[in-house]
């Protein structure tokens, strides 16, 4: 019978012997579990992040923009000369049944005034489905209506950024404010959407009827000229089949032939943002795995510490295997002293680690998330590193000779 | 029954291409409750039977009973047993752990033997203080005089509880008063404790302490004389 507690005591005392020796193998562990602990904390941060931007941005979502793309990447110019129009907008959600909601984008940067504050923005024309398509709430108020949109009136949703620059703590809605000294009624409050996969405030909004930005505010080289169309498809299953409707729909209606470019792009938003989100999944399996390699090259050093303690100590092996110890009491004796180091390494890594991740958030500005599970990992891991590296040395304190042990000098 | 039998023991060395003989066929019996000194010059291979007696060390050939086991038929761990439980054995240099204090030396043969803490301590504290060292069972071996640190062995291979004690010259490193001392102390256990103690020296006094003694040559036993008492 192995007396477990008695032998972590005699651990303790012989890693008390050689301090600094002990320290600097700790440190080893430390650094490893503290790297393991923060990369996952950057990687988890930065896969929660994307998931936020997902969900902020609206699910199922697929974008138009005039001009071409090939397959190799954006093609010159594109995007810069309005192809859509409203009734593109139209088509698209009469025609492609995989769509659910579609909306028309006229924007444009504008100077908006309340009072004696201003501030310059973001102003959205569109219809009343952008919330749908977008996934957006209302704080307060309420949004304006499709005869809103058919009579081109003057309302408006501001955005939280919006509101706080020119409101302060004051309720906007029900005040007018002027956007490029046009009077617009405030109808209502959009809740926050925080930033952007481009980090962008996604706050700093105005969204208007689009026919209202046509006529009032940016006017239109064509009749019914929109700079993009939002759509959201029903379903994630319905993303691929709506991206090809659409294409053949406005294919149809720009009249493009076969061998000609087309002059709109679709693009699959949550495709990409997906994709987004994989790879940073990917990247935070590969620092996690990066970091191990530290975690695994401090087992080295633990392993080297022990080996050398191994061969300080034979005499010391010798008396207690002359006085009874067994193979297992000999090898336990080795073990446990490495877990002990790898162990106090691991929690101190902990710490070291956490507060590293604290620090990279600060400096970097990135999120980082530590999860209770990947603190349990980093701590087992340090447990199995002083288990696997202690054992070898530990296995050939067992086996020594005694005779020879005592012998040793 | 003896509680010690060697057959014909031969122990032989390598040393490169020559072998070395260190004991050519030793045979011996040894009663339970004697009190043996075995003698004979350096290099007589006395030092090489006593580590085979304590189970630290293996016979080339011949067979080693102790209480009729056959020393031979054991593994590692069966062996471990032995010196824990049958044999106290005492060395000339002591052999205690340093940066350990005297009674965590002396609990050491319990912990091995699966024995609680408290216990460990307590059997410890006696075991120390039957060898005249109370009050110095927090002492570090480098705190302790040579002949403190020999005392300390012997606690510690007294207690637990073994028949047998085995001593390669204790009294070695030991002044004449001190050795005579841990001599009184061994006579006391032969004839209280009825516990049976072989010990090599050189030094016709200590042998004196004995009630037989046995003289080596060139690894046999040339003469074994058993005390007239007196
Ligand atoms: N590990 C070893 N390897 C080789 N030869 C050894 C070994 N141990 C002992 N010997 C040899 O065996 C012989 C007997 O040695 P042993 O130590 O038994 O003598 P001893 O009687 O105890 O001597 P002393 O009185 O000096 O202690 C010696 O010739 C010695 O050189
Ligand atoms: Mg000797």
């Amino acid at each position: 019978m192995i007396n477990i507690p008695s032998t972590f005591r005699i651990a303790f005392r012989a890693l008390k012997v050689n301090k600094m020796r002990s320290a600097l193998t700790m440190l080893g562990i430390i650094i490893g579990v503290g790297a393991v602990i923060a990369m996952l904390a950057v990687g988890t941060g930065a896969s929660k992040k994307i998931a936020d931007q997902i969900s902020s941005m609206g699910s199922n979502l697929i974008m138009i923009l005039p001009g071409a793309t090939t397959a190799g990447g954006v093609r010159m110019g594109a995007g810069t000369q309005p192809t859509l129009t409203m009734g593109d907008a139209e088509a698209i959600q009469k025609e492609c049944l995989a769509v659910s909601d579609v909306a028309p984008v006229l924007s444009g940067v504008a100077q908006v005034v309340f009072g004696h504050q201003n501030w310059s923005t973001g102003v959205v024309g569109t219809t009343q489905s952008m919330l749908i398509v977008r996934n957006w709430q209302l704080a307060a108020g309420k949004s304006f209506t499709e005869q809103d949109v058919k009579s081109a009136t003057k309302v408006c949703l501001l955005g939280q950024s919006v509101v706080d620059n020119l409101f302060g703590d004051m309720n906007p809605v029900g005040q007018f404010i002027r956007i490029k000294n046009v009077p617009f009624i405030v109808i209502g409050i959009l809740t926050p959407k925080g930033q952007s996969a481009q980090g962008q405030d996604q706050d700093d909004t105005i969204l208007i009827p689009v026919t209202t930005a046509q006529k009032k505010l940016f006017g239109t080289s064509f009749p019914g000229m929109v700079r993009t169309i939002m759509v959201k498809a029903k379903s994630t299953e319905d993303l691929a089949p709506a991206e090809k409707q659409i294409t053949e729909l406005l294919k149809q209606r720009h009249h493009i032939g076969p061998k000609q470019d087309n002059d709109f792009t679709v693009r699959n938003l949550t495709q990409i943002m997906q994709t987004a989100e994989q790879s940073t999944k990917v990247m935070t399996i590969l620092l996690g795995a990066i970091a191990s390699v530290s975690l695994l090259v401090g087992g080295i050093g633990i392993m080297n510490i022990m080996l050398v303690s191994v061969t300080e100590r034979t005499r010391e092996i010798g008396i207690r295997m002359a006085i009874g110890a067994k193979i297992w009491d000999i090898r336990l004796q080795f073990i446990i002293e490495a877990l002990t180091l790898s162990l106090i390494g691991g929690v101190a890594g902990i710490i070291f680690g956490i507060s590293g991740s604290e620090l990279i958030s600060t400096l970097a500005g990135w999120t980082t998330i530590i999860s209770p599970l990947s603190i349990l990992l980093a701590f087992g891991f340090s447990g199995m590193v002083g288990i696997f590296f202690g054992f070898y040395p530990a296995y050939k304190a067992s086996l020594l000779d005694p005779i020879d042990a005592l012998r040793y000098e | 029954m003896a509680i010690i039998e060697a057959q014909e023991i031969t122990k032989v060395y390598r040393l490169g291409d020559i072998d070395l003989n260190a004991l050519n066929g030793v045979s011996l019996r040894i009663e339970k409750g004697e009190f043996v000194a075995v003698m004979g010059p350096s290099g007589s291979g006395k030092s090489t039977f006593m580590n085979i007696l304590g189970c630290l060390d293996k016979p080339t050939n011949g067979n080693y009973f102790l209480e009729n086991i056959d020393i031979g038929d054991l593994n590692r761990d069966e062996l471990a047993a032995i010196r824990n439980k049958k044999i106290g054995f005492i060395f000339q240099g002591f052999n205690l752990l340093p940066r350990t204090s005297a009674i965590e030396n002396v609990e050491l043969p319990m912990l091995y033997d699966g024995i609680s803490l408290k216990e460990r301590r307590q059997r410890a504290m006696a075991s120390l203080k039957s060898v005249g060292l109370e009050g110095r069972e927090d002492h570090h071996p480098n705190q302790l005089s040579d002949g403190q640190q020999q005392r300390v062995a012997i606690a510690r291979a007294l207690v637990n509880d073994a028949p047998i004690i085995l001593a390669d010259e204790p009294t070695g490193n030991l002044d004449s008063k001190t050795s005579a001392d841990i001599m009184e102390l061994f006579v006391k256990l032969n004839t209280k404790s009825k516990i049976t103690i072989i010990l090599v020296t050189h030094e016709t006094d200590i042998a004196a302490y004995s009630k037989r003694i046995i003289k080596f040559l060139d690894g046999r036993i040339i003469s074994d004389e058993q005390k007239k008492r007196l």
